[in-house]
């Protein structure tokens, strides 16, 4: 069950919108964080609220990538991997990231503390190689940077 | 052994020392033919530099930021740092102007969209219904996607209230009382940013009702996308504002009469609208007057890959790639030679050095084939393989594809897989030309132009090195040097 607050953030969402379906996409960010990824549960809940069939909702968690359909660790490592990344070696990070959490990409370590992810083009060029862990950019990345970033996650 | 045979031998070996000699001989005079090359490139190489110093008008190190102009400023995204240097004078005077007069000032100066297609933007204002009985809406274009780019993100980080201010004089020359900022959904920062600069000028009246005395009312709302480079396509764009998937609308109707909630709706760049303050401020003969005539204005070019400083750089539009790539980035790491330089994101054809003289704007680009695109300029030193490379931007733009329209959705599909078993070394012969025929088969045939920059890209790339792609399949591996 969504909490009351985020009942109540998702009914506020609409009034930035002249038709309520534009919340779904907010809302589903709201469910996200609620139960760690989009739940079917938490979906139904959106459709509810929206006035809207559960399939409006459904449609559009899985178009977008950013929405989770399983659960990810606590820190979900991405890795760009695009052209200005690759070209300053993004291979050899996810690599390492692979080596020293002991999991393959799109895969999560058994504690459930990291998944590692590949992910297109950020928008972080000029700083490359670079990783997003949950919502923060880390930049310039080199292999003592990761394990200095890797330390901090406890 | 007889002596006779012996003779012969050593007569033998005595030829094949002189055919070694002989071909050694040769060696020299290519190696000295090549340094004698060498010598002349760069004495060109200097001539071309000492004429830049000469002339202080090409001379673009003299140009002064206009839009980064705050963002070296520790605060420079509060509202305090950007009344500090003018901020929110050019929303006052606009208030003061008619609505017709901002529109045809915008026209006059001549600032295309930086978005990547350069569209007139006084022009597609322009076109938004007088009626102020129908609502209308302006988007402003913050999926920021395209691989390589990253400069509207450092606006909307570094001094989001010059975008907000942009976009109010829009929304009153277009008689808007709602915009929404689409925003990528992994510029998380950015999205608390701009959340934060709106909160701060709704307190201080630059935005809500009666915007500083005037009659005019604005509310400006930030919606994040969720991943999805769809959605820098201005009608995908809106189809996701509307909550559903981000597939692209066909044109007509354009969206300047049936847009967002089917209204009238303007959809402008991050970059776009930063200029608007500007050309409010200083006039539209000033901004016209930056950069080559029919593409005028500052540019963001923000360079990527094997360069020294990578980085984002404003430069008055026109500046040649070359001054770009060696004066502003440094150069090629390692003094290494370009072998290619993609000059306006994974979807602009790439360039290689005999190109590098090119002026870097709308007109100047396509003339070469390619396009100015989103600016973003990223640079391959001469050991990258081109096939791989290639290889990175189609798994992209594969992985992209809405799903839409059958040509791009499953003529990406066939491409990626040819081109996967071209550069695993499992390529077959008429590889080449099966990819070339796909292109065929995708370009001009979508709602949208996502299928056409995956086409133009490699068609670029084939095109300019067809013998890599080549020895790819004949010998299973990269080209020497790679």
């Amino acid at each position: 069950m969504l909490s009351e607050g985020a009942v109540k953030e998702i009914n506020d969402l609409t009034g930035k919108y002249a038709n309520k379906r534009s919340a779904v996409m907010p809302a589903l960010f709201v469910v996200q964080r609620e139960y760690g990824y989009v739940t079917e549960e938490g979906m139904r809940e959106v459709a509810n609220i929206l006035g809207l069939r559960p399939v409006q909702i459904f449609e559009v968690a899985t178009f977008y990538t950013m929405y989770n359909k399983k659960p990810v660790g606590k820190y979900h490592i991405q890795v760009c991997t695009n052209i200005s990344c690759s070209l300053l070696g993004a291979n050899h990070i996810v690599d390492f990231l692979s080596m020293r959490l002991g999991v393959k990409v799109k895969e999560t370590t058994p504690d459930k503390m990291f998944t590692l992810s590949t992910v297109e083009c950020l928008g972080s060029c000029g700083t490359a190689p670079m990783m997003q862990i949950n919502d923060r950019y880390y930049e310039d990345l080199t292999k003592e940077k990761i394990e200095e970033i890797l330390k901090g996650l406890k | 052994m007889p002596l006779i045979t012996r003779s012969k031998k050593q007569e033998a070996r005595n030829k094949k020392q002189e055919a070694r000699s002989k071909k050694q001989e040769a060696r020299n005079k290519k190696q000295e033919a090549r340094s004698k090359k060498q010598e002349a490139r760069s004495k060109k190489q200097e001539a071309r530099s000492k004429k830049q110093e000469d002339d202080p008008v090409k001379s673009k190190i003299m140009f002064e930021p206009v839009i980064l102009k705050n963002i070296n400023a520790s605060d420079s995204y509060t509202l305090t740092a950007y009344l500090k240097t003018g901020g929110y004078q050019a929303l006052k005077k606009a208030l003061e102007m008619n609505t017709d007069t901002i529109i045809q000032m915008v026209k006059d100066s001549g600032l295309r969209g930086r978005g990547g297609a350069g569209f007139s933007t006084g022009l597609k204002w322009s076109f938004i219904p007088k009626d102020p009985t129908i609502p209308k809406y302006l988007c402003c274009n913050a999926d920021e996607g395209e691989p390589g780019t990253y400069k509207d993100r450092a606006i909307i980080e570094k001094d989001p209230h010059q975008l907000l201010e942009g976009i109010a004089i829009g929304c009153y020359a277009i008689g808007a009382s709602n915009a929404y900022i689409y925003i990528r959904g992994e510029f998380t920062l950015g999205a608390d940013r701009l959340e934060d600069a709106i909160r701060e000028a709704h307190s201080k009246g630059y935005l809500g009702n009666n915007i500083l005395g005037s009659k005019f009312s604005l509310n400006i709302y930030v919606h994040r996308g969720a991943g999805a480079y769809i959605c820098g396509e201005e009608t995908a764009l809106l189809e996701s504002l509307e909550g559903r998937r981000a597939l692209p609308r066909i044109k007509p109707p354009f969206p300047a009469l049936v847009g967002l909630f089917g209204k009238p709706t303007v959809i402008n760049n991050v970059e776009t609208l930063a200029c608007i303050p500007h050309i409010i401020n200083r006039g539209a003969g000033w901004f016209a007057a930056i950069g080559p005539a029919k593409s005028p204005g500052p540019k963001l070019f923000g360079v990527s890959g094997h360069v020294n400083k990578p980085g984002l750089y404003e430069l008055p539009m026109g500046t040649p790639l070359r001054e770009i790539i060696y004066t502003h980035a440094g150069g090629i790491k390692g003094d290494r030679r370009l072998k290619a330089v993609i000059p306006g994101g994974v979807s602009a054809p790439m360039l290689t050095e005999k190109d590098l003289d090119t002026p870097m704007d709308f007109d100047s680009l396509a003339a070469k084939g390619t396009m100015l695109g989103s600016g973003a300029v990223v640079v391959m030193d001469e050991k990258t393989c081109i096939v791989k490379a290639a290889l990175i931007v189609h798994e992209f733009f594969h992985h992209e594809s809405c799903g839409k329209c059958t040509p791009c959705r499953e003529g990406l599909d066939w491409i990626v897989k040819v081109m996967r078993r071209v550069e695993h070394g499992e390529g077959k012969e008429r590889d080449l030309d099966l990819l070339l025929k796909l292109c065929g088969d995708i370009f001009g045939r979508t709602f949208c132009p996502l299928g056409d920059g995956a086409v133009m890209a490699l068609r670029g790339a084939i095109n300019n090195f067809r013998e890599e792609f080549e020895y790819h399949v004949k010998h299973k591996r990269c080209m020497a040097g790679c």
